[in-house]
């Protein structure tokens, strides 16, 4: 700590504008003047943005089912009673048929909505090996032990993929049904299950380990499926693109979600006559009802959604925009009368 | 006999003991009796803390024990063992690094202090041994050693004198290093040793000392020299202060002394006036404290009430092991009660953010930057000593911005230390002299009588009184021996009011000549030379509050003469003119004078006899010498002759007019030690009482550790008030020490304060600077730098809190590892940092020229409950706004526009953008003084987060288990709904800050002429009479 003071000392201070603290500065002063123009643009701005988004959030049609089944409330609770204490429950199928007086404005979206499900729990989000999913060869025949209970199978093989967020991805599915005319006959809606992961999820994170002789069976062999999974990863779909690690619902599900109540997306609705929306008629979901969630006292719901430029439906944007907005050009009066006040005592005292 | 033999039989229990035995040259006293070395510390002088092998353990003993290092080093541990959120490198990296940039900067220190104390002890010193000189290392004395000093060399230990090569046995010496009077001060050579002034003459003495036992008091000695010369009786001689040369004073004037070592190393008195430089720590510092108090009591809070709720919301069996994620059988295995305290254990790791390293680095590097401007000004520069100011330490670097009392050595820093003698009094008679008609010329005439005259004879005992009354000296110069009468005398005094009284006397024709064998020499008005035995001399004290001295004039009459404070001297005298003499003296006093009345008595010839014996029993005593001196002097000074008053106006009081108390250092000693009693403490607190009732007080001829005393008076006061030493002198380091902060001026006298004060500088009215504007910057700067730290962690730990309520309370971070980690490190610091070197919330020159700014920052002012309120506040209510405006932003399918939907690291990223630029934004808000290194650090950080982000998300990083943030800030970026809801977010928390702005600025347009009260000392302000 001296010696830099001592060297210093020896001779004249340098005469510099910093060593002086003399440095040209801005020295800016957020007067009244300039702070009310402020708050009455800020207040306009935000509250043409608030209705702007407002009205689009207004725009966007959800219509939403919950399947969970739960006291006979649907023809789920069929399964929702079938699967009751059992591990895993049969298979199950049940429907939920609805009808749409008018064309439901497209693109549509179709979601799944999970509640009282803890993907954001710490044991379970990081049981998990990104490395394994990344097709690691090594790191499939040798999982870590994050993914403990779910790294080895009771065989003792390497569970392909590891970990509990894998090991419970959501196997429900579902089939869309049109029917254009009353009596008329059920038309399945295409659901196009490509492109609901992030793209890079889908082409960097996940990759399949490298085929062993052009099968991708191969590559897997040597692993267990996780517990729950009836089939082996590599069977996830016939297609080779959307199968093993690169299964898009998969990708989807790996990433967890933020909070407990959680949608995630299951299919858009885009191909053929129904690339505008859903044209009016009556409509029916085939469930396959297999995913378990009363035991831990959560819902499944199903949700058509379109979506606009600034996503799904919620409210709460607008509004806060609205609300700030508002408040910007209240403050901005009563600063103004508060500074009119003021400006006459200061004049009053300059005299 | 035996009682030498007593101290001889128990020297290991020396120190209860009252009195030490000293052997002269370490020779047996008799050849009967063996010697028997005593055991006295060495002469080491020894100020360093550590030694090269207790370093280590010592000074992380000391660095752990403060609050901090230790709860950093707790939280690392329980990274280190139990399974938590973040790696241990978190906390690990950060703690290492500030103990090993303390250890090193302390060592350094103490290595400086090594290197003093070695020149200290190495310093050659003659010590004479079997009649021969023999040349040693100073720490090599022993006590009982006889040294040879010569001129201009400083004593290496207490000695007692025994000769000098002077034929009286005298010499000169000033005590400039140690009470900073650097008048020279004669020291005497007991009788029979004055003699020996030879290397071989003093080896043949044979003496022993009996001396009380080391104590600091500089101006208390008491000792006993027994003489034996051959086969005689031994000789006992007394010997007071006037024997004793103190280590760190310096020979003058005087080519050689031999002396014998009584107290060395650190019983001396210097090494006992010393103060260990203890740590010092600044207010702001102790706020610190005090906020991590609260904070680790926020943070024990969230993590007993998440772990609490963990628990209750875990009773459910669902949500304890649901069947999607499954505990592993040893989790099931583990005991419940473990199991919870190492969730309460994880939770303060997940929340120890909120009390953060980075701010202990970012605090030493600001005090330690920022210390460099002060080094750096040119306006604390000085031609003269080609030096600008020092900084020592760094810490204290706010303190300056608030001093409540400033505590100034006054000789040679803040006044001349000149009095003058205004005018007399003899018996009612009022004189008041113009130098210039004087001067010997009117002599015949009688003194200038410009009232009315008072009877001659009168005139002249009270103007010899003037001439005797005194213990000045004249300096002697080489060139003019003795008593010529010389034009120019130069007197010496260690009060300044004698001199004046002998200059006064001389004004009326009356001069002091000096002392010649034990005469003292007078000229009087009609240039005759009287010549009067100094009989006995009484000195000043405390307690009498007057001296005497006992002369025999020519014709063999014995004369006592006496002066003294008038509550002194007016109940000892007899003849009723009082009267007249009190109004004058009592007027005198109002206008700020100092008074002294004068009184004589002549003695007769049978009772000079009595008076003598009892004089020098008392003198020769070894316990309670001064009691019983005190006693015999009580007895003389009776029954006196009032002769008249005088007035002495001390200039450097009179121009300070607000000046209110003055006291001295032997009035204090009084106040301060007396004893435990508790009249004791009653004039402590009274004494206290008047001190806070004056704009100044002035304490004069203190020793140095008085003036800590006083300082330490003040330092405990209720409110603990901030003090300020400065001072010049080696005698000014004790209270500089003692002070909070402690400013040495480079001055004449040694570098011993600068080399001890925190920071020094070449003059003292650089004190203005230094305080007004440096001070008052430093300050704002480091209780910003402080109140934002706090708010900018509570902002960042409060989302992360509330987010365990919506993940089961499983500890799970709301951010990436890497922005928790380089939060504090990177993208928040540098702002910062630069805002607390480079603020200048008002500008240096109105800060120096209008000491009220001073005043609003006083009594820490910005870290008080208020302040921190509003801060803590503020945190909380934006990291509110962070967690629930993104959580209200999440309830949505999705939040792009082509349906995506984001996960959990996705809702941090937004909270954690929020609140980069919110806090940034914040300080931005804040800076006054916006130089082109503020918009650098600050756009430069913002930009440098979106980089970061981009880059961290950017890569599959080979190196991480898990690719959390792959492209996931790329991903929130490319949604219209996010970057609405981030400015909407930040928008939301600033508010309030701009509004407060707006609002501060129109009342301050409008709240002029604040009438606040100056701070004491500096306000220069003349009032025309301070005491009427």
């Amino acid at each position: 700590m001296t010696w830099s003071a001592t060297a210093r000392g020896a001779h004249q201070p340098d005469n510099t504008a910093f060593t002086q603290q003399r440095l040209p500065a801005w020295q800016p002063l957020l007067s009244a003047s300039i702070a009310l123009p402020l708050f009455f643009c800020a207040g306009l701005a935000f509250i043409g943005l608030g209705l702007g988004l407002y009205y689009s959030s207004n725009g966007i049609k959800e219509l939403e089912y919950d399947y969970t089944g739960d006291s006979g409330t649907s023809n789920c609770s069929v399964c929702a009673e079938a699967g009751q204490g059992r591990a895993p429950p049969p298979p199950c199928s049940c429907a939920w048929s609805f009808s749409l007086p008018e064309l439901f404005q497209g693109p549509v979206y179709l979601y799944y909505e999970l509640t009282n499900f803890y993907q954001n729990n710490r044991r379970y989000g990081v049981s998990r090996d990104d490395e394994q999913l990344s097709g690691l060869p090594s790191a499939l025949r040798h999982p870590v032990n994050e993914c403990a209970p779910y790294q080895l199978s009771a065989a003792g093989l390497p569970i392909a993929p590891c970990g509990a967020i894998a090991n419970s991805l959501f196997n429900d599915s579902f089939s869309l049904w049109h029917q254009r005319l009353p009596g008329g006959l059920y038309v399945e809606v295409p659901l196009d299950r490509s492109g609901i992961a992030w793209w890079t999820d889908y082409h960097v994170k996940f990759r399949n380990p490298p085929l062993v002789n052009g099968s991708l069976a191969l590559a897997f062999q040597g692993t267990a499926p996780p517990p729950n999974w009836r089939r082996p990863v590599y069977e996830l779909s016939p297609d080779p693109n959307n199968t093993g690690f690169i299964n898009q619902d998969f990708v989807v599900w790996m990433r967890t979600a933020a909070l407990p109540m959680f949608r995630k997306l299951y299919a858009r609705i885009r191909q053929g006559n129904y690339s505008a929306g859903l044209p009016r008629g009556a409509y029916r979901v085939n469930i396959t009802y297999n995913y378990p969630v009363r035991a831990f006292g959560g819902h499944k719901l199903l949700i058509f959604s379109s979506i606009s430029w600034m996503g799904g439906k919620n409210p709460f944007l607008g509004i806060a925009y609205l609300v700030v907005g508002s408040l910007c050009i209240l403050t901005g009066f009563v600063m103004l009368i508060v500074y009119i006040r003021y400006q006459d005592q200061d004049d009053d005292d300059e005299e | 006999m035996f009682r030498r033999s007593l101290n001889r039989f128990c020297a290991g229990e020396e120190k209860r003991v009252g009195t030490r035995t000293v052997f002269v040259g370490n020779h047996s006293v008799s050849g009967t009796e063996a010697y028997v070395a005593q055991r006295f510390c060495d002469n080491r002088i020894v100020s360093s803390k550590y030694t090269l092998w207790n370093f280590l353990p010592k000074n992380l003993f000391e660095q752990f024990r403060r609050i901090a290092n230790f709860y950093f080093l707790i939280i690392f541990l329980v990274q280190v063992t139990v399974d938590t959120p973040t790696s241990p490198v978190t906390s690990g990296l950060p703690l290492f690094f500030v103990i090993t940039v303390t250890a090193i900067k302390q060592g350094y220190e103490d290595w400086l202090r090594h290197r003093a104390d070695n020149e200290v002890n190495k310093s050659t010193v003659y010590i004479i041994e079997n009649a021969k000189r023999v040349r040693k290392e100073s720490e090599k004395i022993k006590v009982g050693d006889v040294v040879e000093v010569q001129a201009d060399e400083t004593f290496p230990c207490d000695l007692i004198l025994l000769s000098s090569c002077t034929t009286d046995g005298t010499c000169y010496v000033t005590t400039a290093s140690l009470d900073g009077e650097s008048n020279c001060k004669i020291h005497y050579a007991v009788r029979d040793t004055i003699a020996l002034c030879t290397a071989e003459s003093i080896d043949t003495l044979r003496a022993a000392i009996e001396c009380e036992q080391p104590q600091p008091d500089l101006y208390k000695f008491v000792g006993r020299i027994n003489i034996y010369s051959n086969s005689l009786e031994a000789v006992a001689r007394s010997l007071g202060p006037e024997n004793l040369l103190l280590k760190g004073a310096t020979l003058k004037n005087t080519e050689k002394i031999y002396g014998v070592a009584v107290y060395t190393g650190m019983e001396t008195k210097m090494a006992l006036n010393y103060q260990g430089k203890s740590q010092k720590r600044s207010a702001v510092e102790k706020s610190i404290n005090a906020f991590l108090i609260v904070y680790l009591f926020i943070l024990l809070t969230k993590a007993a009430v998440c772990t609490t709720l963990k628990y209750v919301w875990q009773s459910t069996p669902y949500n304890d092991e649901p069947w999607y994620n499954q505990k592993t059988q040893k989790e099931r295995e583990t005991l419940k009660v473990l199991k919870m305290f190492t969730d309460f254990l994880s939770f303060m790791v997940l929340f120890n953010f909120i009390i953060p390293v980075s701010m202990y680095v970012t605090v030493e590097m600001q005090k330690f930057l920022g210390s460099f401007f002060i080094s750096w000004d040119k306006d604390f520069y000085d031609e003269e000593i080609n030096e600008g100011a020092l900084v020592n330490t760094s810490d204290l670097n706010e303190e300056l911005g608030q001093v409540d009392y400033v505590f100034t050595d006054k000789t040679g820093t803040l006044t001349e230390n000149s009095m003058e003698f205004i005018e007399c009094c003899i018996d009612g008679h009022k004189y008041k002299g113009v130098t210039q008609e004087v001067d010997g010329l009117s002599q015949t005439d009688g003194p200038l009588t410009y009232f009315d005259k008072a009877d001659k004879n009168r005139e002249e005992l009270f103007l010899r009184a003037l001439c005797l009354c005194h213990t000045v000296e004249i300096k002697t110069n080489d060139a003019v021996d003795g008593a010529t009468e010389s034009a120019e005398l130069t007197y010496i005094s260690s009060s300044p009011d004698e001199i004046a009284l002998v200059k006064g006397a001389k004004k009326y024709g009356f001069t002091f000549l000096g002392n010649r064998n034990g005469h003292m020499r007078v000229e009087n008005q009609r240039k005759e030379i009287e010549e009067y035995e100094l009989l006995h001399t009484l000195n000043f004290d405390a307690v009498r509050r007057r001296m005497s001295v006992i002369v025999k004039t020519q014709e063999g009459d014995i004369l006592l003469f006496c002066k003294g404070a008038d509550s002194a001297v007016f109940p000892r005298v007899q003849n009723h003119e009082i009267e007249l003499t009190k109004v004058h003296v009592e007027r005198n006093a109002m206008d700020g004078y100092r008074t002294l009345c004068v009184a004589f008595k002549e003695i007769a010839p049978d009772d000079y006899e009595r008076i003598n014996r009892q004089l020098i029993e008392a003198k020769m005593a070894l316990q309670d010498r001064e009691e019983k001196m005190e006693k015999v002097f009580d007895d003389i000074e009776t029954n006196m002759n009032l002769i008249g008053a005088t007035a002495v106006e001390d200039k450097a009081w009179t121009e300070h007019q607000e000046y209110g108390l003055i006291i001295d250092g032997s009035t204090l000693s009084l106040i301060l030690n007396s004893s435990q009693d508790s009249s004791s403490n009653n004039y402590k607190s009274i004494f206290l009482q008047i001190c806070m009732k004056c704009t100044a007080v002035l304490c004069c001829r203190m020793a140095p550790l008085q003036k800590a005393q006083i300082v330490r008076m003040v330092k405990n006061l209720k409110g603990s008030p901030i003090t300020l030493s400065i001072g010049d002198g080696a005698n000014d380091v004790s209270m500089i020490l003692e002070s909070h902060v402690g400013i040495g001026i480079k001055g004449k006298e040694g570098r011993q304060a600068a080399r001890n004060s925190d920071y020094s500088v070449p003059k003292f009215k650089h004190l203005k600077k230094l305080l007004l504007a440096h001070g008052h910057l430093y300050y704002v700067r480091i209780a910003h730098l402080v109140q934002y730290f706090f708010y900018k962690n509570l902002c960042f730990i409060l989302p992360q809190f509330l987010y365990q309520f919506f993940c089961g309370f499983s500890q799970q971070p709301l951010y990436d590892a890497a922005y928790l980690t380089m939060y504090n490190i990177c993208f928040t610091s540098l702002p910062i940092l630069a805002y607390s070197l480079l603020e200048q919330h008002i500008n240096i020159d109105t800060l120096t020229s209008d000491p009220r700014l001073y005043m609003k920052i006083s009594g820490n002012a910005m870290l008080q409950l208020g302040p921190f309120l509003y801060w803590t506040f503020l945190a909380a209510f934006e990291g509110t706004v962070f967690f629930f405006g993104t959580y209200f932003l999440f309830q949505t399918a999705s939040l792009e526009e082509n349906g995506k939907v984001y996960g959990n690291w996705t809702f941090g990223t937004i909270v954690f953008t929020v609140l980069v630029f919110t806090v940034t934004l914040k300080l931005a808000l804040d800076t006054r003084f916006w130089t082109w290194i503020n918009h650098f650090v600050i756009w430069g950080s913002l930009a440098f987060y979106v980089f970061f982000s981009f880059f961290w998300g950017g890569i599959i990083w080979p190196f991480l288990k898990q690719q959390r943030m792959y492209f996931v800030f790329a991903q929130m970026l490319s949604s219209v709904s996010t970057w609405l809801a981030i400015i909407l977010l930040i928008f939301i928390s600033l508010f309030p800050e701009i509004l407060l702005i707006v609002l501060k600025n129109v009342r301050r347009r409008s709240a002029r002429n604040p009438n606040l009260e100056l701070p004491m000392l500096l306000s220069y302000k003349h009032t025309d009479s301070g005491y009427s």
